[in-house]
Parts: C-alpha cells; structure tokens; sequence
C-alpha cells in the first residue's frame, strides 16, 4: 500500500526525518514540507541518509516552502522532485493514506 | 475527492495553519471538496475572532472565514481544547457565566466524535500541526 508521508520539521531540530525513513515502506513517497524542506539540500550532514532511502522511497519537496527560505532548485539532491501545493493535492489522491510526522 | 483536515497547531507558532489553507484552497481549485477541518490541541485558536495581527500580516482566521463561507466548509473546534483556551461561542460564554464569547462566525463547536467522522467520511485525512 502506497503512502504519502509527509516531513514539516527541519532533521536538525528534530527526529522526525528519522522516524518517517524507519518506518517508511519502500514504494511509498514523502513529501517535505515547511522546515521538513531543509532535509532536501545537498551537502548537509543528513544529505547521505536521504540519499540512501531514496533507494525505494521517492522524495518531494513543496517549492513555495523552499522559496520562501531564500532556496532555489539548484541547491537540492538530484532526484527529489519539487511540487507545489496542487503537486501536494495530486500526491495525496495518488496515494492510498496519509501520515504526517510533525 | 472528499478530504477532511486536522489542524493541531495555533496560527502563530509555525507554518502548519498556514499550510492546512493553502493545501485546502489547492484542494478547492483542482475540484476536490473539504468535508470538514477539525482544529483541536493549539489549533483552536484558529477560530478566535478576537485575533488583531497587523495590517500587513495575514489574518489566518479571516482566511479560513471566508474559505469556508465560500465553500461551505464545517468548520468544528474540540469542545475541551477550546475551554481550556478561553474559547467560548455564546451558548457556553452563557454556561460558564462569562462575559464575553469569541469564536469566529461559521466556526463551531463539538466534540471529538466529528474527527472520527470526518476519518469515516473522508477519503483522506490531513493532520497538520506541531
């Protein structure tokens, strides 16, 4: 069963990242969204782990939340794909259930 | 589809209001329907008609207001989350014997029964919070 997780708090405040990539079956997606965004950026020291559970999960980022942080596309890891709040309606109807992980 | 809403969290603490109405405009525009969003814990003070914030800020629950006038949203707030916060409408301003109510038009309030409805109901649920 596919599911739609989503990430609103940065990894470097809290285990929440952590917790959702444990638990987290492979061909379900998460999306990231307020400070869940800064888990999306290349060269941080949680870069590697999302890089690896990408292996199975597919990672989105919510573009509105990532602008309004003064971030541009260009400085996400290769494979997250960003999307804004309609991309965000769209994942919640393409997947069966919805977990948050505040 | 039918989507119901859970805001835990205060318009003023993080983003999580925020994103709950953008999402549910988001929804709105693409054709979908909010079937209820149900504010509990902190989110609560979502409703209170009483919020002033400056003139060029948002004002999260006029925005709600008029989202959910337009659409014709239910818009429920948890009974005891509200009472603890001071949120009253007038019939429990009256019970409780206090002077005033401030819970913002087209909001109401009722019990947590409504969440599990709106679990049943909906073909998703949203939590956004805190």
């Amino acid at each position: 069963m596919a599911m739609l997780h989503t990430v609103n708090k940065s990894p470097f405040e809290r285990v929440s990242l952590d917790s959702c990539i444990s638990m987290a079956q492979k061909g379900s997606s998460v999306l990231l969204i307020e400070d869940g965004v800064y888990a999306a950026l290349k060269g941080t020291t949680v870069s590697d782990k999302v890089s690896k559970a990408m292996d199975g999960i597919t990672f989105y980022v919510l573009g509105p939340d990532l602008a309004a942080r003064g971030m541009t596309e260009d400085r996400i890891i290769s494979g997250i794909k960003v999307v804004d709040y309609a991309g965000f309606v769209d994942l919640t109807t393409k997947h069966e259930n919805f977990q948050a992980w505040l | 589809m039918k989507f119901g809403i859970l805001i835990n969290e205060g318009p003023f603490t993080h983003q999580a209001a925020d994103s709950a109405y953008q999402f549910a405009k988001a929804a709105i525009a693409g054709g979908h329907e909010i079937f209820r969003v149900f504010f509990y814990h902190d989110g609560v003070n979502n409703a209170s008609d009483y919020s002033v914030p400056p003139q060029d800020d948002r004002n999260v629950t006029d925005n709600w207001v008029k989202l959910a006038e337009a659409n014709k949203i239910d818009m429920v707030v948890c009974i005891a989350a509200a009472q603890r916060r001071g949120l009253l409408d007038a019939n429990e301003a009256q019970r409780q014997g206090k002077r005033g109510d401030n819970i913002a038009p087209v909001f109401r309030i009722s019990g947590l029964g409504q969440l599990v409805e709106a679990g049943i109901e909906c073909d998703r649920l949203l939590t956004f919070g805190d």
